[in-house]
């Protein structure tokens, strides 16, 4: 196997500046590979940068990589954009060039998925929850006339169903690395996949972690704690979240989340106990969390709107 | 699809369009999804530059006809509030809070969202045990648009009000956990009285419908057809035999509506409600008031 290049954190984080001369490489004709960490053996990362979408950011907001067995490449979201996703392919082809026999796509957030037209090309199975292809065709068109807008036409990039899914649990195998697949219940979404590599003892719970980046609550908070809870039983050493570092010990790294979670569920229920507005709530509820997660004012009250409307019915 | 007076050909077509453009829209859950969320600019309070703003003034003016006519709609913007956040947290339920003040007999509010693909989000009639001056509701909006609360007085006179919400894509919001939760659940109604019982004195009520509202606007994955309509048309409330408030809503309700309501009882007594959706399904629940202790 190739041994890629050493990448240094600094490395990771100028990853806006690299960013910054895609296209002058591009102009040049070749393609610049994304700057990644490798996080365990044959595990590859490329940190999200965190912001939302714009212009500036490609959509390259979210942690995306790759893992190389002895036989093939398996992609762990191909990115945010076609752009997103062409980069991470010209690092692994920098890293090595054993065939991408799969892509998968852990949910149906655009900053995980609309890299996917850059992997057409090496025909590999594109995997995810079973629900995924439901939700791409609820949201996918939407998602990318929004890219587009903001990213400039023809920028964003195919809407790429998934042509295999996870109901329960499956395995990939990449030779003598087997990845082992789980399709979640309704949490961070309603469509969560989560990859283990037992061999490295790493997990990859896509955006059923967040860290220093604020959760994004698009499923079910009482399902994402579940979840979380059940995650924590796997036995790996590290984790790689969806957003911020692109590793962090685990379950210790899920402690902020957890806190998270346990907070805006709590506060939710007391303030509609207290018969507190929804409108009201959102400006109340969860605010010892400011401060503690970036982007927190953009994300907060959609999440709060979300966990007032799960604990009235409880 | 409205409620009352049918719509002018024009406009009715260009509701279609406008469904139709929103069809594949995300779901405002979505809307702050992890990318492409964030693209309205976060501040939210300038309505819009000129242009867009006469087009907008031209649209109040064709629903003004469409629903109420001749009848000419007076300023009460001194006495109606409309509460509602500038930009929408999830467009798919947006909180819209309306108090009364002043002492104009109301008879009945309309609540207009212009450019919802079905405008008229609902029409409320309060009865004798009725109090008009607070209503709370949580409406789906998808596009950035005014809306206009109407109250009717008994004497026939119309006064508006409005505010400018900056949202998008609630409409077609799909389906999520919540939505299935509520189909299966169906028809639970909860009451909760926010306010001690006093006699003789208005009382406010919150309550909830477990109903998926579905709007026509979404898709079904396995049938690619959109999930026929089947929302609440009608809630009738009464308070021991008296007519409380009777609401005529259409497809602009949030999934699993909750309708904050003044109600005035006049001794203990059973406080009845009834839904009826679109397929002619009926719930009913009666609850005593004061709320029994324990």
């Amino acid at each position: 196997m190739l041994r890629p290049r050493r990448t240094s954190r600094r490395q990771v984080l100028l990853g806006g500046a690299a960013l910054a001369c895609v296209s002058a490489a591009v102009l040049r004709g070749r393609a610049a590979g994304t700057l990644t960490a490798e996080v365990a053996p044959g595990i590859h990362f490329r940190r999200g940068l965190d912001e939302d979408v714009n212009a500036r950011n490609g959509d390259a907001i979210a942690n995306i990589g790759f893992i190389v067995g002895r036989d093939a490449v398996a992609v762990i979201d191909p990115g945010g954009s076609l752009a997103d996703g062409e980069r991470l392919r010209a690092r692994i082809r920098e890293v090595t060039s054993l065939p991408i026999r799969h892509v998968v796509m852990t949910h149906v957030h655009p900053d995980h998925v609309f890299g996917a037209g850059a992997f057409t090309q090496d025909r590999p199975q594109f995997i995810g929850h079973a629900r995924l292809p439901n939700a791409m065709t609820q949201r996918g068109e939407y998602y990318r006339a929004n890219l587009e807008r903001v990213l400039g036409r023809g920028s964003a990039g195919p809407l790429i169903m998934p042509t295999r899914v996870v109901a329960d649990r499956e395995r990939i195998d990449l030779g003598g690395r087997v990845l082992l697949l789980r399709a979640h219940d309704v949490a961070h979404s309603d469509c969560d996949l989560s990859v283990f590599d037992p061999s490295s003892g790493t997990l990859l719970p896509a955006d059923l972690l967040f860290v220093e980046r604020i959760p994004s609550l698009d499923g079910r908070l009482k399902g994402w704690q579940r979840e979380l809870a059940a995650l924590r039983a796997v036995p790996a050493k590290r984790a790689v979240p969806g957003h911020g570092p692109v590793s962090v010990n685990w379950p210790q790294g899920a402690a902020d989340l957890e806190r998270y979670l346990d907070v805006l569920l709590r506060e939710a229920r007391a303030a509609f106990k207290r018969g507190v507005d929804i409108g009201e709530a959102v400006s109340t509820v969860g605010q010892s969390e400011r401060g503690k997660w970036k982007l927190f004012d953009d994300y907060q009250g959609h999440n709060v709107t979300q966990a007032f409307k799960e604990v009235e019915w409880e | 699809m409205g409620i009352g007076r049918p719509l002018p050909v024009a406009i009715a077509i260009a509701w279609v369009v406008g469904g139709a453009a929103a069809s594949g829209a995300w779901s405002a859950a979505a809307a702050v999804g992890d990318a492409a969320a964030q693209a309205a600019p976060a501040s939210a309070a300038a309505p819009a530059p000129d242009a867009e703003e006469t087009e907008r003034a031209a649209r109040w003016k064709e629903l003004q006809h469409a629903i109420f006519g001749e009848r000419i709609v007076q300023d009460g913007s001194g006495w109606i509030a409309i509460e509602a956040p500038a930009r929408a947290l999830d467009a798919a339920l947006v909180p819209v809070d309306l108090a009364l003040t002043g002492d104009k007999a109301v008879k009945s509010i309309y609540l207009v969202i212009d450019n919802n693909p079905g405008p008229l989000a609902g029409h409320f009639i309060f009865g004798p045990q009725g109090d008009p001056h607070s209503l709370k509701l949580r409406v789906r909006i998808n596009a950035y648009t005014y809306i206009h609360a109407v109250a009717e007085t008994r004497d026939g006179q119309l006064y508006s009000a409005a505010r400018f919400v900056k949202a998008a894509g609630g409409c077609s919001a799909p389906a999520g956990g919540d939505e299935r939760q509520a189909l299966q659940d169906i028809g639970h109604i909860k009451l909760r009285l926010t306010e001690p019982f006093v006699p003789g004195k208005p009382m406010q009520a919150q309550l909830m419908v477990r109903h998926p509202n579905f709007n026509g606007m979404q898709m079904d994955q396995l049938t690619r057809m959109y999930t026929p309509a089947m929302f609440i048309r009608t809630i009738d409330i009464s308070y021991d035999g008296a007519q409380v408030m009777h609401m005529d809503s259409d497809i602009s309700l949030s999934s699993d509506p909750v309708i904050g309501f003044g109600f005035i009882p006049q001794q203990k007594g059973q406080l009845k409600v009834l839904v009826r959706d679109t397929k002619d399904a009926t719930f009913g629940q009666s609850f005593d008031v004061p709320a029994p202790a324990g």
